[in-house]
């Protein structure tokens, strides 16, 4: 698996630990996690594994459903700045057999529900709606949302600005300046 | 107006990478793999406490040794990472970096004319540190084929009966070099044998891969009495500006330590000891996001160096890879130069750290993965003319 070309030391250095499976997969998900558009030939190399692998292990981790899909994180203020969004705390009846689940799925298919999460505390279900402005996303929750049977109740809270999306700060920061070259 | 500075310190040469930095300093759009720091600013919750140190007010002296406070983190950090336990009463002193605590030290311990061992390539300033102090720095060479680990039979033959002191730094800057037990072993059984002191810098150590541990030659038997063990924040915790770091060791030296820091320095600066102890106290995770990113900089520049056809080993520790450029027919400055010149790519000879770098150059992997891809690239291009 371990593709470098070492020095052959004379005296014996260390064992070689080749790194575990589970390793190298949280190495490879954590990358893709932080930057989905890596070339298989640079994750190739930051692994220690052929080119080939990499490429194996990601259909596998696509077709069997580890890895949903991949998404650029968009800057609002510089690329759509009029959608509106909205976090929606939803009350729902529980029911007898399905618990929340067909309730939570249900609202899920919706298209303009970007994610839904059970929650715990004051409210069952948050639920994250985008819209075009913010009609779409009123009528959304007058319409379709509050509508369900089991919703009980919805209080609606609107994006007014975003500092960081998924682990990535908004405002870029200025790189501090360094020296060329140090000891 | 003749002979205004000192005997001792005319004699000392110029900074190998002093020059290189003037050349590199009056270029545009240089990438340089030549900077020996983290590239990573310190963790957000280490400078939250500074700040909030500030916010307190806590903006006065400190003990000479440093805050208690931080001496007890220190004390209990080096128990759980280098398995040696210290007094945070009299057997620690917090320092402005290691590079004081170096300075202090064999300021503390030699007398004119005493023989200092250290391995080469090595850090840019023990030497100089060694002849301000009075002594006299007697290099012993590692070679790449040991994976630049100092040998044992080495070491033996440059002793004298004048030696009083080894620096040890692993890893090492340059090479990442990381010291197998067995070899720790061997090596403290000579210092005993030859009544010697170890000064071991240990700055990189939390930076080691692949699972091969770090050793502190503190941490073996009968060590602990004839060694100054030297740490601080810069590398692991990305906190070089902070300027602090600290020594641990027997009581007198850390006395003698004390007395000399008294009155040259007072006590470390208090704002980057109230971040010491965050970083000490809540600073492993941020460490191992850094240390993985390491990881992965470093077996892709490892490994685009061997397809250019530059021998390089896989480095073990610290955030520098040392390859083998003899292959181009230069040497390393001209490698180093003509680089600069034609790829405007910065990479630090490797005799700046010592007559035994030649043929190789120091490139650190303390830089953006995008940044070190280009430069990889623009050295591939280079060796093939």
């Amino acid at each position: 698996m371990i593709v470098f070309r070492l020095y052959d030391p004379p005296f014996p250095l260390f064992t070689c630990r080749c790194l575990g499976d589970t390793v190298l997969m949280d190495s490879l998900i954590r990358i893709i996690r932080q930057n989905s558009a890596i070339s298989h030939a640079d994750l190739a190399r930051q692994l220690g594994i052929a080119e080939t692998e990499v490429s194996a292990r990601i259909s596998e981790l696509e077709s069997d459903g580890t890895i949903l899909g991949y998404h650029a994180v968009i800057n609002r203020e510089k690329w759509d700045a009029d959608t509106v969004t909205a976090v929606i705390d939803v009350r729902i009846t529980p029911e007898r057999e399905g618990g929340f689940d067909r309730i939570a799925n249900r609202i899920a298919g919706f298209e303009e529900v970007q994610s839904v999460y059970l929650m715990s505390g004051g409210h069952d279900l948050m639920v994250v709606v985008e819209g075009s402005n913010l009609r779409e996303v009123a009528s959304f929750v007058a319409d379709k949302l509050s509508t369900i049977e089991a919703v009980l109740s919805c209080a609606t809270h609107f994006r007014l600005k975003t500092y960081k999306e998924n682990g990535i700060l908004h405002a870029l920061e200025e790189a501090p300046e360094r020296l060329a070259v140090t000891p | 107006m003749k002979h205004r500075i000192a005997a001792h310190v005319r004699q000392i040469p110029k900074s190998g990478i002093r020059d290189f930095f003037e050349i590199v300093q009056s270029m545009k759009e240089v990438i340089s793999l030549g900077i020996g720091e983290p590239d990573f600013v310190t963790p957000w919750h280490i400078r939250e406490a500074a700040v909030y140190s500030l916010e307190k007010g806590k903006t006065g002296y400190t003990s000479n040794l440093g805050s208690p406070r931080l001496r007890r983190s220190i004390a209990k950090y080096v128990e759980r990472h280098f398995s040696v336990e210290y007094n945070p009463h009299d057997e620690i002193i917090v320092t402005v970096g290691v590079s004081e605590a170096i300075d202090l030290a064999l300021r503390a311990m030699l007398n004119p004319g005493d023989e200092v061992l250290y391995h080469e390539p090595c850090y840019v300033s023990y030497s100089p540190e060694i002849a301000l102090a009075g002594g006299v720095p007697v290099p012993v060479s590692t070679r790449a084929e040991d994976h630049f680990v100092l040998r044992a039979t080495d070491l033996e033959k440059a002793i004298t009966p004048k030696t009083r002191v080894l620096m040890l730094n692993f890893p090492t800057n340059p090479t990442g070099a990381v010291m197998p037990l067995e070899e720790v072993g061997k090596i403290a059984a000579l210092v005993v044998k030859h009544d010697l002191v170890v000064l071991t810098d240990e700055i990189y150590s939390e930076l080691t891969y692949d699972n091969v541990p770090h050793h502190s030659i503190a941490s073996i038997s009968g060590m602990k009495e004839r060694t100054v063990f030297l740490h601080g924040f810069s590398k692991a915790f990305a906190m070089t500006g902070w300027r602090i770091g600290f020594a641990c060791g027997p009581t007198d030296i850390i006395e003698a330590m004390m007395k000399i820091h008294q009155y040259s320095i007072l006590c470390a600066p208090v704002m980057a000891q109230e971040a010491g102890i965050e970083a000490l106290e809540r600073g492993e995770q941020s460490v191992e996001r850094m240390r993985e990113e390491y990881r992965l900089r470093r077996n892709f520049i490892v490994s685009s160096l061997n397809d250019a056809g530059i021998a390089c080993h896989l480095p073990r520790g610290a955030f520098y890879v040392f390859p083998d450029i003899r292959c181009t027919g230069l040497t390393s400055k001209e490698f180093s130069l003509q680089l600069l010149a034609k790829k405007k790519v910065a990479v630090v000879p490797g005799t700046a750290f010592g007559m035994s770098g030649e043929g190789y150059v120091r490139c650190s992997y303390a830089t953006a993965m995008g940044q070190i891809k280009i430069a990889v690239e623009r050295i591939a291009d280079f060796v093939r003319g």
